[in-house]
């Protein structure tokens, strides 16, 4: 019926009419946001918001325990990574999946998980306050919070990294004599290093903006456990311009990571170039 | 090398291949094997079983007087292990590394000892060796088709191999650079010695570089003798497109599988 409503030409500028005004319209929503957390306020009201006591606890706590995380994750995810990567078992094939699923449930699930795992009334809770620990609820937790909910998102680019490294290469190297060792230090982490660094960097952000998590697993303790994500909740029960404060500190760290990933990538053979944001 | 007899390569090697079973039983010496066959009969299978990355059910693989796979003796010699040189159709260049350190990369596995800097200028030798001693610092993308091989070639030698691999030598390049590469190969191939396995599509190949080739058919040896031999009764439809005459530079060639430029280089 429209084919004869309208004409080709009409048909045409509706289409563009249309994909620019749909595309448009989520835009616009995306970057007002944006817009208001830079302008709202006025800078004297965002300079005062920094100064208010939460803030540097909180910036301090969230950049070391997120770099711990990150450290940890990079550590144990690597080799894990690689062996996922190579094994040729149907069983490792299934756990990359349950791997992911930190990824899809929410943080709060985490969180509750965790508690269950290692609270003091945990399943391995009671073990490990006879060993003398308890970890719920310390910067442990942030930070064991933190590794659960980022470790994912590298461990994905890693076994991506690996598993599309060219065979033929690791058959030549192992052929030209290369212990394991050196086939994983020498071949396989330098040629896989880009993607890693972006898994890295991907995961530190997830870290950073941890929420869910640590509030049900490590609390909000200013100080202690009051990370930049939990400070900003309690800011806004005191004052907006303070929330706004430190969620545009959020914003810079992550928008220089973004900006660190694409310059990353640009050393990077186009041919070679991991698929970033 | 060890041995005092020739070094030589036998294997016989029974495993399952897909839809159907890979049988083989082979024996290289200083003359080079060309192993053919359609894509899927299992040519490439049978290169990975020798190199240690597929492991055959049942069978036995001997290099020299090594074993290097016993299945009813359960040996099964690691790839590093078994110094076998393997050149890859692309030819496996690490492409993070410059020409200098992919030879000295095979160095670095084989001698513990030699500090950095003698691994060097040993790389840089072997390059000058094989005239492209100018090219040392360059990286493989920067590199033709001939000189990446030859890069290959030289750190696969440096790597002290005692038998050589090849998957389709010439099959990634372009057609003036396949000539190159195949004198190239046929030269160094006679010079070495060594027991040499090529896979191959290319009739060229076969004639420039094998004196010997077994025909591969669904995981099955068919045939196995001198080039000249298969071309007169080739065994397979195959093999008889293969070695059609047009394919082969000439009729002399068939009756005499050993071309002219062997005798003069001997």
């Amino acid at each position: 019926m429209s084919e004869e409503v309208l004409s080709r030409p009409g048909r045409r500028r509706l289409y563009h009419a249309g994909m620019v005004g749909l595309g448009g319209l989520l835009l616009l929503f995306l970057v007002l946001p944006f817009v208001a957390l830079v302008l709202d306020g006025g800078p004297e009201a965002i300079w005062r918001g920094l100064g208010c006591p939460l803030t540097w606890p909180a910036l301090r706590l969230s950049l070391g325990t997120t770099l711990i995380s990150v450290v940890l994750v990079v550590i144990g995810g690597t080799p894990l990574a690689w062996w996922l990567a190579r094994s040729r078992w149907r069983s490792a094939r299934w756990l990359e999946i349950l791997l992911q699923l930190p990824v899809v449930i929410p943080p709060a699930v985490g969180g509750i998980a965790l508690l269950l795992a290692f609270g003091r009334r945990g399943l391995f809770g009671e073990t490990l306050e006879r060993l003398g620990w308890t970890p719920a609820f310390s910067v442990v937790a942030v930070i064991m919070a933190q590794v659960f909910v980022s470790a994912p998102f590298y461990l994905q680019a890693a076994v991506q990294a690996f598993g599309r490294l060219d065979p033929n290469l690791l058959a030549v190297a192992r052929s030209l004599g290369a212990s394991p060792p050196r086939l994983f230090a020498r071949v396989a982490l330098p040629l896989a290093r880009p993607w890693l660094i972006g898994g890295a960097a991907m995961s530190w952000a997830r870290a950073l903006g941890e929420f869910g998590a640590t509030l049900m697993f490590a609390g909000n303790m200013t100080g202690k456990t009051q990370t930049l994500p939990l400070a900003i909740y309690t800011a806004l029960e005191l004052d907006i311009h303070t929330a706004q404060a430190l969620s545009l500190l959020l914003v810079v760290f992550a928008f220089a990571l973004l900006l660190f990933l694409r310059r990353f990538n640009r050393g990077v053979e186009p041919s070679r170039r991991p698929a970033m944001p | 090398m060890t041995g005092d007899s020739a070094p030589r390569l036998s294997l016989t090697v029974e495993t399952a291949l897909g839809p159907f079973s890979l049988q083989a039983s082979l024996e290289v010496g200083a003359e080079p094997l060309a192993l053919v066959g359609p894509n899927g009969s299992g040519k490439t299978s049978l290169l990975l079983t020798v190199l240690g990355l597929r492991k055959p059910d049942r069978g036995r693989i001997v290099l020299s007087d090594e074993v290097l796979f016993d299945a009813a003796l359960a040996i099964d010699r690691p790839t590093e292990e078994r110094h076998l040189a393997y050149l890859p159709q692309d030819f496996g260049l690490f492409p993070h590394l410059t020409a200098v350190e992919n030879v000295a990369f095979a160095l670095a596995c084989r001698s513990k000892r030699a500090s950095t800097r003698q691994r060097h200028d040993e790389a840089v030798a072997w390059l000058e060796r094989f005239g492209i001693g100018r090219l040392a610092e360059r990286n493989p993308s920067r590199l033709s088709g001939g000189e990446r091989q030859r890069v290959a070639l030289a750190r696969a030698l440096a790597s002290s191999p005692k038998a050589l691999l090849l998957d389709e030598p010439t099959a990634s390049l372009d057609v003036e650079a396949r000539v190159e590469v195949r004198a190239f190969l046929a030269e160094s191939i006679r010079s070495l010695g060594l027991p040499t396995v090529l896979v191959t599509h290319d009739a060229m190949d076969v004639e420039a570089l094998a004196s010997r080739v077994a025909v591969l058919e669904k995981g099955q040896v068919v045939a196995c003798g001198l080039l000249a031999d298969i071309c007169k009764a080739p065994p397979t439809s195959f093999a008889s497109k293969l070695f059609s005459p047009s394919r082969i530079s000439g009729a002399g060639a068939i009756a005499d599988p050993i071309c002219g430029g062997d005798v003069r280089h001997n």
